[in-house]
């Protein structure tokens, strides 16, 4: 394991102190040191957006803490959920009077420290509304949506509940928004090696040299099928045949696009792919209106690559363009 | 009826983090099979925390459990936090100011840490998890009380059978939670909450039992 690391076990503790340091333009830390918060949250008159998560997917999902996006963000250690406490933490972070929306991913650990933190929050009068992101389409058959993880598709969910929110909108308009968001929103990974948590020190699974498992999660949980390595263009080709099937997406959509790295790949590789998929996708008839290409949602130093697609109307179309400004995405209005 | 005094039984939950930390290694490496290899490190993270703030002296049982369940709870996240932090909180719930913890308390403390682990998670016995050692163990001990048993007889019953339902975790199918992506890849390895669980509930077991007053 050749890595950048001190402690092994405190790599965490490490990343978000030199986060904040390099972004106090942005955030700000709070009394919990696995809490931060937008520099100005929280701000009064507005719903505050918080999600949270396992570290190691960075940007997300503390770089999505800014202007137009994030409040606050409950940070867990390596693939692991938060605290109930740093969730809930992290909603009195983002408390401005007008309720918390949490919006997060679907994995057992944040599904039970969220309701528990929801559950405290209320206690205190603090409500705090839910959604759970579930955009990975080969994590389960459509007909068990409920049951499918939450992967990049969360990106696109934060960027409309927080353009929304700061739009002025109340709690159940924001909830609502951010629910269409992630309702419209498909997904799908290619793992081309493997990842190693620091303080476990070896990968826990295997992808053999010149193999690819399509489907891969952000945790390396086992996709639908390990083939061989195939040109890029046939990766495309592959990620478009289980996502476009699934909403389904037809002649005519308007289209927000996001292609990530999962950590290890080339940022070059990255539009080699995106070059394919914008080809196919205007051959249907859709039109790519906001193309996002980058490393937005990785695993680590994991090799490969995820595709999320989202079908906007024209709410979703105003609340993705609508300007934003943090680490792990920024929009400019032009 | 024999008991243990619960002011001088804070000593348990020691014996508790003193165990998860000597099978740090084992427990990752159990998860490393169809997991993340992190279970160890995550519960012997929580459970060190908890041992430091338990204090000196070491307080009641009650305390120590609660001590315990608020480590969990604040320390270590993940799936493991929500639900031991709801096993020892329900536990400690449950034998409140009690001076004496007899075997109808025992057996109470264990059945409410039982339903405040099915409360907060989703699981039910048979989907490889920790309740495949939970809840045999509180079966056997219930029974073995029904069948008229001395304490420390129920109390090693309850260890017997966190064992055996530690074991037969080894033939199911994941169904909650990440392992339950790999459905028929992840049979033939037992489940490392139902180990961690186990080794809990075997501590449990024989620190009430050395502690035992006629």
């Amino acid at each position: 394991m050749n890595r950048i690391i001190n402690n092994p076990d405190l790599v965490v503790e490490d990343a978000v102190r030199g986060y904040l340091k390099a972004h106090a333009d942005l955030v700000a830390p709070t009394g919990n040191p696995r809490v931060i918060r937008h520099h100005l949250a929280p701000r009064q008159g507005k719903v505050g957006v918080v999600t949270g998560g396992g570290s190691g997917h960075e940007p997300a999902f503390l770089g999505y803490v800014g202007d137009g996006i994030l409040d606050s963000v409950a940070i867990g250690e390596i693939f692991s959920s938060p605290t109930a406490k740093s969730f809930h933490d992290a909603f009195v972070a983002a408390d401005g009077g007008r309720g918390v929306a949490c919006l997060y991913g679907n994995y057992a650990g944040d599904n039970m420290n969220v309701k528990l933190a929801v559950k405290q929050a209320s206690a205190h009068g603090l409500v705090v509304k839910t959604v759970v992101a579930n955009d990975d389409v080969p994590s389960a058959p459509v007909a068990e949506r409920a049951k499918r993880r939450g992967v990049a598709g969360e990106v696109l969910m934060w960027k409309v509940g927080g353009a929304r929110a700061a739009e002025g909108a109340d709690l159940e308009q924001v909830i609502a928004s951010a629910q269409k968001a992630i309702d419209s929103t498909r997904s799908i990974g290619i793992g081309l090696s493997a990842c190693t948590i620091p303080a476990v020190g070896k990968p826990n699974f295997s992808i053999d040299n010149g193999m690819m498992e399509v489907g891969i999660g952000h945790h390396g949980e086992p996709g639908v099928k390990v083939s061989a390595i195939c040109p890029a263009s046939e990766m495309a080709d592959l990620m478009l045949e289980h996502v476009l099937p699934d909403l389904p997406f037809a002649a005519g959509d308007d289209l927000a696009v996001l292609v990530s790295g999962l950590g290890a790949t080339p940022i070059m590789e990255l539009y080699i792919l995106y070059d394919r998929i914008s080809e196919v996708l205007g051959g249907k008839g859709m039109k790519v209106r906001h193309p996002f290409i980058g490393n937005y949602f990785t695993s680590l130093e994991m090799m490969g690559v995820t595709l999320t697609i989202m079908r906007l109307d024209a709410e979703l179309d105003r609340l993705v363009a609508a300007p934003a400004r943090s680490l792990g995405l920024t929009k400019v209005v032009s | 009826m024999r008991g243990v005094v619960l002011a001088d039984a804070g000593g348990v939950v020691v014996e508790m983090v003193d165990a998860i930390n000597a099978n740090r290694a084992k427990l990752s490496e159990i998860d490393g099979a169809i997991g993340d290899g992190d279970h160890g490190i995550n519960m012997s993270k929580g459970f060190t925390q908890a041992g430091a703030a338990l204090g000196d002296p070491l307080p009641p049982l009650p305390k120590a459990l609660q001590v315990l369940a608020d480590a969990l709870f604040e320390g270590i996240g993940g799936s493991m936090g929500p639900l031991y932090g709801s096993l020892f909180g329900a536990m400690a719930e449950t034998l409140g100011s009690a001076p004496v913890l007899d075997a109808p308390l025992c057996g109470r403390m264990l059945r409410a840490g039982l339903e405040g682990v099915e409360e907060i998670g989703s699981a039910k016995p048979g989907d490889k998890t920790l309740l495949d050692s939970l809840a045999p163990a509180c079966d056997a001990f219930d029974a073995a009380m029904a069948a008229g048993r001395p304490f420390a007889e129920c109390l090693r019953e309850m260890a017997a059978a966190a064992e055996k339902g530690r074991d037969s975790t080894r033939d199911m199918i994941a169904r909650v939670g990440r392992a339950s992506r790999l459905g028929e890849r992840s049979r033939g390895v037992v489940d490392a909450g139902a180990s961690s669980c186990c080794l809990i509930l075997q501590t449990i077991a024989a620190g009430l039992e050395k502690r035992l007053q006629a």
